[in-house]
């Protein structure tokens, strides 16, 4: 073989001494070279999670609808009527900083693959984005390349993009965050699971060929912090094809839906390393992996490179030999490869073959059971408050109108819509509610039935306080979803953090996971898939720690959803939960006063669950006709939002197609009275956990405060004219034409250009 | 029932929803058609369907045109049979010379998917009989090359023909600048061919047949219009 295996290549690899030392232990001497690559890759913290398992562990996984928790490609949950969905949420942070087109598009096509592998049609994409400031150049160019190959891959497949969420701030500016996260629709009796069986059965690749793209992606890219060689890794960013993974998807669904295959696993990080391993050690058999018969795009390939290259569009499939000639007629007829690379042994090892000689030898559990587990003795960092800061210690800007204005335009806050009318957000015709409102809302086609997905994260709170922030982040999802109508049922998440190797950092992962776990217990909300990202740090600035977090929720009957838009002159709009707000992490706080401190208020998860079930069964009784949750910029903003909103046309779920003007309806504006003992301006834009905007009709007002009982309701005012109005103790602070909010609220462009 | 044949290219993606969308029709009856067949069968109308084909890599349509089923469609075009080209289908139509002109990457420079409202120029044909003169449609564009473009001398006869069936105007059924999503020579949405049997779209009518969902329910006009145009007289 050309390199030796020496501790030295070790470290190199990305490995430590003392696991060099201990592969060597397994492996009964100095092991191979392809060895040696496939455990720095099995082991690296991408795919080992050896700093994230021990406080995994924490999150409930189990519940009544879950049909597959964690550890397998997906998660699956049981919706009704025998279907069922496959949900997960993957980064591609690292690959989209170096690339974001190709990142981003590469990170659709992975998490789509995830999906239908367990045999699922991948039916809905979302995606939840971080990037630095927009003013700087080249977070401008890194929105544009990530949006443009987000567009690229899902709209080339035909799997609708209909939600997700967009943050700037300066601490992703090193390192943008790319959260892609896809759900699909599978028969509940026909889930497929990535693990080898059937002692002489074929281990086939099907799919693009295999290239020197993304080699070592895993360990290169993803479990490294970045520095000034960021431009020297670029050629470890795989390129997407989704034309070649359109294919795969339908003639893996088809051998998979005929029963033509044993068991699927796809190609993502590590490669075939990763995809043959897992397979044998789930399934306790072993794969001899014939490295030589993979089809090359370069004909010199050595074959630990064959075996870790992270070329796209690639699945494993375990195939009887009874099976092998169906399996290739699909593929043919789809034009796509398929080759017999090897086959299932009862060894227990994973064996590779150049040629005819091993080259490689492992013992496939302990490459899977014996990645090293590290737990970072952890502490609390310095910036971390305990003190709520001092209104008083903040001015009081003169115009609250103007600052309103100022919110709606601020790039965290403005419409989104630039970037989702890149996508593709109806294809496939089970669209009911397109990007624009609190989750996105898809039918199930034959049923009644509905299922709803949202994806939520408030960096800067888990900034100030982890365990807080990623408490309300689980919160807010389960809102959201609640807004539209849907029960909430499922959690998938993505925890974007720092560098696992140093304290500070890890306590902030181990306070946001307990804080996501305890809302998920409260919310009956089971996490069933998820993905850690660490490292995401350069010149040792840490990102904000960010733990996405992708959300489920179902309908028995998906025609009583509804959406933020105020609906009709003269309706009551109401606020339901606390009044209680803060200033603390707010983005008030930081577009107004430049700050992000303080402390943010915890969730009440009691009170939390009691709103949610009030809304949902508001809307259930059709007696709810609008719901919005109160979440950046605070009330004024979601009261803004409701009414830039009711501009929309057309239909339940129609966004206005034309910006101003052409096809507008007219807007619905809202007078209202707040009544508070907070300053006026903390009261209007102060953010604040458990809280929904609502309108009803006046004469359903009776039946809706008898459903809210002793939760907190107040009414606000009503919906009426075009103009937003906001009145506290008989001081007008806002009274503007929503024509001129919805104007603020559409400027997102004006600072792309 | 009326018999429609949906061609699935490799790459298309709006295939599924083109016969789910017919299939809300209580009578059409829709099968594929494979790009490697030869033959459309005994069909009576031909769907094809938006989408990728073989990747759009090249210019879009332009490797679609060469598939063994384009022959037969073509054939099936110039006995007179009904074809309608949405989005891809459109581009490919354009590419096969089975309708004039071309689609050019949206001036834009951006995939954009949106709702836009058509006013139906022409309804003597049989893909808008179902619609009235100046009716307006609201229906989702989503397309990276739907700038349609053609040379004066065509145009010109292709206006004194009736041939630009759809048009891209505001909501009050005006020609207005934010209402063209691509830079559409003269705001074209929809054209069809000298004889009328063969049409073009970029905006997706299979999205737009279900009122409950988010697509609404205009675009089913369109699939009307073909039921009706091919349902046999019921007799006296």
């Amino acid at each position: 073989m050309s390199a030796r295996a020496t501790v030295e290549a070790a470290v190199k690899l990305g490995l430590t001494a003392d696991e060099y030392a201990h592969i060597r232990e397994i492996q009964g001497g100095e092991p191979t070279y392809v060895e040696l690559a496939i455990y720095s890759l099995m082991w690296s913290e991408h795919c080992s999670y050896k700093h994230s398992r021990p406080i995994l562990g924490r999150f409930p996984t189990s519940g009544p609808r879950v049909l597959q928790g964690p550890g397998e490609n997906a998660g699956i949950i049981d919706v009704g009527d025998g279907w069922a969905v496959a949900m997960k949420v993957e980064s591609h942070n690292h690959p989209s900083a170096v690339e974001p087109f190709q990142g981003a598009a590469t990170g659709v096509g992975g998490i789509v693959r995830d999906i239908f592998t367990m045999g699922a049609r991948p039916i809905i994409s979302l995606d939840s984005l971080r990037f630095g400031e927009l003013d700087e150049p080249r977070q401008r160019f890194l929105f544009d390349g990530v949006v443009g190959g987000i567009g690229f891959y899902g709209n080339c497949l035909g799997v609708p993009t209909v939600g997700g969420e967009v943050y700037f701030e300066p601490s992703y500016a090193g390192n943008c965050l790319v959260n892609a996260m896809s759900a699909g629709l599978l028969r509940a009796d026909k889930i497929v699971r990535a693990k080898a069986a059937g002692i002489g059965n074929k281990v086939v690749l099907i799919g693009s060929r295999t290239g020197r793209d993304g080699i070592g992606g895993a360990s290169v890219l993803a479990s490294q912090e970045f520095d000034e060689t960021l431009e020297e890794k670029r050629p470890s960013v795989q390129v997407g094809d989704p034309f070649t993974e359109k294919k795969l998807i339908e003639a893996c669904l088809e051998m998979l839906g005929g029963d033509l295959v044993v068991s699927m696993q796809d190609l993502g990080a590590a490669g075939l390393t990763s995809s043959s391993s897992e397979m044998a050690s789930k399934g306790h058999v072993g794969l001899d992996i014939h490295a030589d018969r993979v089809p090359l795009r370069e004909a010199d390939m050595e074959p630990w490179e064959i075996m870790i290259s992270e070329s796209q569009e690639r699945m494993l499939a375990i195939v009887s030999p009874a099976r092998m000639s169906d399996v290739g007629e699909v593929c043919a007829r789809w034009d796509l490869d398929c080759t017999e690379i090897g086959e299932v042994t009862d060894s227990k090892m994973l064996r590779i073959f150049w040629h005819g000689k091993r080259v490689g030898n492992i013992p496939a559990r302990r490459l899977a059971d014996e990645a090293p587990v590290i737990r970072t003795p952890s502490f609390k960092p310095d910036y971390i408050s305990d003190k709520p800061v001092a209104i008083n210690t903040y001015e009081r800007p003169d115009d609250l109108g103007a600052v309103l204005v100022e919110l709606l335009a601020a790039p965290n806050i403005a419409s989104k819509r630039w970037a989702y009318e890149q996508y593709d957000y109806i294809v496939q015709a089970n669209t009911v509610q397109i990007p624009g409102s609190d989750a996105a809302v898809l039918r199930i086609k034959g049923t009644s039935r509905g299922i709803a997905f949202t994806i939520d994260c408030n960096g800067r709170h888990c900034h100030l306080d982890p365990y807080r922030g990623a408490k309300a982040a689980v919160a807010e999802a389960a809102r959201n979803l609640s807004c539209a109508g849907a029960l909430p049922v499922a959690v998938t998440d993505c925890l974007n953090f720092g560098n696992p190797e140093k304290g500070d950092m890890y306590w902030t992962f181990e306070q946001a996971v307990e804080g996501m776990a305890e809302a998920c217990e409260a919310l009956d909300t089971p996490v069933v898939s998820g993905n850690v990202s660490f490292y995401n740090e350069s010149f040792g600035n840490p990102i904000y720690p960010t733990p996405v977090v992708g959300m489920l929720g179902v309908y028995d009957d998906v025609s009583i959803h509804t959406d933020q838009r105020f609906k009709d002159d003269g309706d009551v709009i109401l606020l339901l939960g606390p009044d209680s707000v803060a200033l603390d992490g707010s983005e008030y706080q930081k577009t107004m006063f430049g700050q992000v401190e303080g402390r943010v208020p915890d969730v009440d998860l009691a009170l939390e669950k009691e709103v949610e079930r009030v809304v949902r069964d508001g809307i259930a009784r059709r007696l709810v006709k609008s719901a919005h949750d109160c979440a950046d910029g605070g009330l004024a903003v979601a009261l803004a939002e409701c009414c830039i909103s009711s501009g929309a046309t057309g239909g339940a779920a129609f966004a206005d197609p034309d910006g101003v003007g052409p096809g507008r309806a007219r807007f619905r504006g809202a007078d209202v009275e707040i009544k508070t003992t907070l300053r006026d301006d903390v009261a209007l834009f102060g953010e604040g956990p458990s809280r929904i905007v609502l309108s009803v009709a006046p004469t359903h007002l009776p039946a809706f405060r008898q459903l809210a009982g002793e939760l907190p309701l107040a009414v606000l005012g009503r919906v009426t004219g075009a103009v937003l109005r906001c009145t506290i103790e008989e001081n007008v602070l806002i009274d503007l034409p929503v024509g001129e909010l919805s104007e603020a609220y559409e400027s997102l462009p004006d600072r792309l250009d | 029932m009326v018999r429609f044949g949906v061609v699935v290219f490799p790459g298309s993606n709006c295939d599924a929803d083109a016969r789910h969308a017919l299939s809300t029709f209580g009578d059409a009856d829709v099968r594929f058609l494979w790009h490697k067949d030869t033959s459309v069968g005994d069909v009576q109308a031909i769907v094809l369907p938006g989408g990728f084909s073989y990747g759009d890599y090249l210019r879009c349509g332009a490797i679609a045109r060469f598939s063994p089923i384009m022959q037969a469609v073509t054939e099936f075009a110039e006995a007179g049979g009904l074809v309608l080209g949405i989005c891809n289908g459109f581009q490919i139509l354009t590419e096969a010379g089975l309708l004039p002109g071309a689609l050019l990457r949206n001036t834009g420079l951006k995939f954009v998917c949106r709702y836009v409202n058509l006013k139906v120029e022409n309804a003597a044909t049989p893909f808008t009989g179902a619609c009235r003169e100046g009716d307006l449609l609201r229906i989702v564009v989503k397309h990276n090359e739907g700038n349609y473009t053609v040379d004066p001398a065509t145009y010109e006869k292709m206006q004194a023909n009736g041939q630009i069936v759809l048009r891209y105007v505001d909501a009050q059924g005006e020609r207005a600048a934010g209402a063209n999503p691509n830079g559409a020579l003269d705001d074209i949405a929809g054209v069809c061919n000298e004889r009328g049997n063969v049409f073009g779209m970029m905006p997706h009518p299979e999205n737009s047949v279900e009122a409950e969902l988010a697509g609404g329910a205009d675009g089913g006009k369109i699939f009307r219009s073909m039921i009706d145009a091919l349902r046999p007289a019921v007799p006296a």
